[in-house]
């Protein structure tokens, strides 16, 4: 069985966890390098001359190794690493062609446990994805008494 | 015909410094229009000698102030920055937002939008990546807060500099007028930004523990005795750029810094580029185009005379990049100083709108186009077109109120 798990900042960990739960598959770590990013980076290129700045090329790539090194750590076992470019939500959902299941973490509201409690990239993913979706919390769930 | 030829040099000028071929500096092609719009007789001899003895000051500040902040950065002024931000924030997204917020601001204002836009945005990355916090709201942040949080001192932007000698303004007076327009944007790019990534900032916050920066106490009281300083020279007849250029000598003798580094971060081509790019504009305003500025441009520092300068100042920004734009503005609104800082007020926040607005982000997207990378339109122009009609409202009404309070 193929596994891919989408790493993002901030909830990967809990992604992680959850592989862990499939002993024996094929595990891939994704990671999309978000294009808002980079050319949030980017500014320094544009101040005519002036000082140039870090690379956000080499900015974005480190922080990228330093990802994959914790990710890999955390799971105890081998595992593949794809990156990727773009729009993350878009790329994840290409990248699913090839997996049986995805893991990824909810992003957006972690306080009560909905209506419209997830963020516009996770739902994306969620209603566009061409396999089997596993969605985890990225901390403890909310209390069911957050139920409007 | 004086106006298309005028204007064909303007272009020429901002799009050689866009297209830069081979990499050569933007001043190759301005010194020869420069020297053109003279010879063809499109700007008088008098008049642009008149011109580059206005801008002359100004543009050594300007190099006094890039020195300062590259000192500042050598000195560690950035690395504390970030770790304190790291140690403040606890982990959280949110926190981390504030933080960067309120730092991002005052080295924008105190240190120049090239500081934040070169040193500070790379720091802000790492903090965010050390922390396991995902960057892109701290980093759009930056970005954005470079340009609507130059409004405070005359330094904060090369425009304001401008705008202050074409003013009147002393130092002191421009960031008492400017304080209240700087808190009202600052707040409001704040409460856009924190709702537009709303998603990325409501992942779970991780404790990591970030090692203490030792405070690089020298610089920082250097930093501060020549901001202070900025604010005592005008009254004592001494031009600020010299209390800048002083601080940027305390830290280079300090630091033990080759002279010829110190050239290179002063960034004289880039001083005589914006020297050579007076001139060009002064040919423009001269002929027809400043005619039909001047006929559309409002007279009257009221309301309605505030808002229309900072939209028209956005929307030349927008449409001929922010430099030229103030250089053509000012001379309209130097009666009176409320339209000057209503034009700061367009041309500082107007480049947040679109690619175009500022050579700086027209230049980025060239970059970016040229690496391969796919220009994100849609968040960026999303986030700009929700941050910049509402920063001007609320910078003009702001700037409205500080002129009635204090009576100019």
């Amino acid at each position: 069985m193929r596994i891919l798990v989408w790493l993002t900042e901030g909830t990967w960990e809990a992604c992680v966890d959850a592989a862990r739960d499939f002993p024996g598959a094929d595990i891939t770590l994704l990671h999309v390098v978000d294009v808002g990013t980079e050319a949030a980076l980017s500014g320094s290129a544009g101040l005519l001359g002036r000082l140039a700045g870090a690379d956000p090329a080499e900015l974005l790539a480190g922080a990228e190794r330093r990802l994959f090194e914790a990710a890999r750590a955390k799971l105890g076992r081998d595992a593949g690493t794809l990156t990727l470019r773009g729009r993350p939500d878009h790329e994840v959902v290409t990248a699913c062609a090839d997996a049986d299941v995805l893991v990824l973490a909810r992003d957006g509201e972690q306080s009560r446990l909905g209506p419209r409690s997830l963020g516009r990239a996770a739902r994306f993913v969620v209603d566009h994805a061409p396999c089997r979706v596993m969605l985890v919390w990225p901390a403890a769930p909310p209390r069911l008494d957050s139920l409007p | 015909m004086i106006t298309v030829f005028s204007l064909v040099l303007l272009a020429g000028v901002l799009g050689f410094a866009v297209a830069r071929p081979r990499g050569l500096p933007e001043a190759v092609a301005a010194v020869p229009a420069a020297v053109v719009a003279i010879g063809a007789g499109l700007v008088s001899w008098r008049d642009a000698v008149h011109e580059l003895g206005e801008l002359g000051p100004t543009v050594g500040f300007l190099a006094a102030v890039l020195l300062l902040a590259y000192l500042a950065d050598e000195a560690g002024v950035f690395r504390y920055a970030g770790a304190t931000a790291a140690r403040w924030s606890r982990g959280s997204p949110r926190r981390l937002l504030g933080i960067v917020f309120v730092i991002a601001s005052a080295v924008t204002a105190a240190l120049s939008l090239d500081a934040t836009v070169v040193l500070l945005t790379p720091v802000v990355f790492a903090t965010a990546s050390t922390l396991g916090v995902r960057p892109k709201p701290h980093v759009y942040a930056c970005n954005h807060l470079a340009n609507s949080a130059s409004l405070l001192l005359p330094v904060s932007n090369l425009t304001n500099l401008l705008a202050m000698s074409a003013a009147g303004l002393s130092f002191l007076a421009f960031a008492g007028l400017m304080a209240l327009p700087w808190l009202a944007v600052v707040a409001v790019e704040y409460l856009v930004l924190r709702r537009f990534f709303a998603d990325d900032l409501d992942t779970p916050a991780h404790t990591v523990d970030v090692p203490r920066e030792p405070a690089p106490r020298f610089a920082l009281a250097v930093l501060g005795v020549t901001l202070a300083g900025f604010a005592v020279a005008g009254p004592v007849g001494v031009h600020p750029a010299w209390v800048a250029l002083a601080g940027a000598v305390v830290l280079a003798v300090r630091q033990r810094q080759p002279v010829r580094t110190l050239i290179r971060q002063a960034n004289p081509g880039f001083c005589l580029f914006v020297l050579a790019l007076g001139v060009v504009v002064l040919a423009v305003s001269d002929s027809g185009f400043g005619d039909v500025v001047d006929r559309v441009a409002p007279h009257r520092p009221d309301l309605l005379g505030l808002l229309l300068m900072a939209g028209l100042a956005a929307v030349l920004a927008n449409v001929l990049n922010n430099l030229p734009a103030t250089l053509m503005l000012l001379p309209l609104a130097a009666h009176s100083p409320g339209l000057v800082l209503a034009v700061l007020l367009g041309a500082n926040i107007g480049p947040n709108l679109t690619y175009v607005g500022s050579l700086a982000t027209l230049l980025w997207r060239r970059i970016l186009h040229g690496r391969g990378h796919p220009p994100v339109t849609g968040e960026f122009l999303r986030l700009g077109a929700l941050t910049v009609p509402a920063c001007l409202l609320a910078g003009v009404v702001s700037l409205w109120l500080s002129l009635r309070v204090s009576g100019i």
